[in-house]
């Protein structure tokens, strides 16, 4: 019969031949095996010290994004929210009032900005509908938590560090977002 | 120091030693338990245990403490005596088997001539044997106090193959006898010092049969039927837990440690360091180069012990039992026929 790949392998039914027949060089052979495998270097990468690199295009937890005044970007339109096929995200607009102009780039605020994270599936449609590139996934994944209100992200815990106050923070975050936006355009 | 009749000075240096060296196989054991993980690790290009204290030395301690916190399980309806006599004889047996392995070269200490061995019979590997063999009943014992069928038809696969293995490591031994014309393991080892070669020299096939031998009579892959945990359901501790268990398998490395340092003493001259004039040391310094090469020869057999048991697949029931009966018995037999033979016309 001929073979549907290229790569089959006849499988060798031979008899075994006397030294196949005594095990002991057979097994002199395999024990040569693991004795390389035992002085191999170790794939292993020490989880909680060493993590592994995570492509630029990696979709993980959200952030929300500031502007270089520190204001959010966020307007509470509702795009995102209605991208969402897992319909994670909840949010409540409320208005600008005079005075919090360095707090809120628009007119409109989102007051309550929520992600469940158990709900979310990662898929990155809210950081595509996105209008004023408010939302980004970042490279983080979720941790592990004990209970499943823990893993409803609110807007404290999205929000990217503000600039003004905390700008080291703000530019780490804010690299992983660059590096992204390269790669799109 | 005689009082009744009695000296008193060598029954405090026996029970010295005798402490001394079952605390040494405790602590070998336990770190055994380590050095398979690490060596299974290591082949498998993973890293072993690494987590409890540097290097994950910690890690038998770790082990032995969760053991004893584990809640006790007795079965019920099985004979509740017996359930705890399976393990309690398991240990014993492994332990008592040091008694007669010549640790080292008799020396001078306070004026005292100390002899590195609990007791210089002149039936030493006898003993061994018999001693052994009382090892099959904590098997046995536990299999069937636990009522329970899987586990006693463990217990007697494990104990049929003790018994057909004992037979071709004795016939094995009786081909190294021929040559030694002696039973004390001191005798033995002594004869290896003095000769020019170890004994594995004059019996090659003869060192090859003990070995694999006693990785059935230590039930060490490939010969691990009684236990088989992923096929044939555990073994015969099936039913136990808790520290119970733990003395099943903690014994399981104290006699792969013993039946190490036996192999060591019979084939490979015991506390013979090799290219070292021992009778040119002084008396210390020899009996600590004598421990250093005894326990150099046994750790790298441990470590082949488990080299082995990371290596190979586990035999099925009938192909042990054909390599027991028609493949080692037989050349037990020839070696032993050769051996004779050998002897008889160039010694005489």
């Amino acid at each position: 019969m001929e073979s549907l790949t290229q790569r089959a392998k006849p499988v060798d039914r031979r008899p075994m031949n006397w030294l196949e027949k005594i095990y002991l060089w057979e097994i002199f052979k395999g024990m040569s095996i693991t004795l390389k495998h035992f002085f191999k270097k170790k794939v292993t990468i020490q989880y909680p010290e060493q993590t592994r690199p995570f492509s630029p295009v990696f979709r993980g937890l959200h952030i929300l994004n500031r502007d270089e005044e520190g204001r959010e970007r966020c307007t509470a339109c509702g795009l995102c929210a209605v991208a969402c096929p897992a319909e994670a995200i909840t949010m409540e607009a409320a208005e600008r009032l005079p005075g919090e102009e360095d707090l809120y780039r628009e007119e409109k605020y989102a007051a309550r900005y929520e992600i469940n994270m158990l709900r979310c599936i990662f898929c990155g449609l809210c950081e595509e509908a996105c209008p004023k590139d408010a939302i980004y996934l970042s490279e983080t994944f979720a941790p592990a938590n004990y209970s499943r209100k823990s893993f409803i992200y609110a807007k404290d815990d999205l929000l990217i560090p503000d600039p003004v106050t905390n700008p080291e923070e703000y530019a780490k975050a804010k690299g992983l977002i660059d590096k992204k936006k390269n790669l799109k355009s | 120091m005689t009082l009744l009749a009695f000296d008193w000075a060598f029954t405090v240096e026996k029970a010295i030693l005798i402490a001394v060296i079952i605390s040494i196989s405790l602590v070998v054991a336990m770190y055994a338990t380590y050095a398979e993980r690490k060596v299974a690790g290591f082949i498998q290009d993973r890293r072993g245990p690494n987590r409890a204290g540097p290097f994950g030395l910690l890690q038998p301690l770790a082990d032995g403490l969760k053991l004893f916190f584990k809640e006790e399980v007795i079965p019920t309806h099985s004979n509740k005596f017996l359930f705890i006599l399976g393990p309690s004889l398991a240990m014993f047996t492994a332990m008592m088997t040091s008694a007669v392995i010549p640790w080292g070269g008799k020396v001078e200490l306070g004026g005292r001539m100390v002899d590195l061995q609990v007791a210089d019979i002149n039936i030493g590997i006898l003993y061994i044997f018999g001693v052994v063999s009382l090892g099959v009943y904590g098997m046995m014992i536990g299999g069937w106090a636990s009522n329970n069928k899987f586990s006693l038809m463990a217990a007697l696969r494990g104990a049929s193959q003790a018994i057909s293995y004992e037979l071709a490591m004795g016939l094995s031994l009786i081909a190294l006898l021929m040559l030694t014309g002696s039973l004390s393991l001191r005798t033995i080892t002594d004869q290896q010092i003095q000769g020019n070669w170890w004994n594995i020299v004059y019996q090659p096939l003869g060192f090859l049969l003990f070995f694999i031998c006693s990785l059935a009579e230590c039930n060490r892959a490939p010969f691990d039927l009684p236990e088989a945990e992923s096929e044939l359901n555990m073994g015969y501790h099936q039913e136990y837990s808790s520290m119970k268990l733990g003395f099943f398998l903690f014994a399981e490395y104290i006699n792969m440690f013993i039946s190490c340092t036996v192999i060591a003493t019979l084939f490979l001259g015991g506390y013979d360091m090799p290219f070292v004039d021992e009778s040119q040391l002084s008396g210390v310094t020899a009996l600590l180069v004598g421990l250093l090469a005894l326990f150099g020869k046994t750790f790298l057999l441990i470590f082949i012990f488990m080299w082995v048991r990371w290596t190979l697949p586990r035999f099925r029931y009938d192909q042990l039992m054909n390599l027991g009966w028609k493949g080692l018995i037989p050349l037990a037999l020839l070696n032993m026929v050769i051996t004779g033979a050998v002897v008889l016309f160039t010694m005489k």
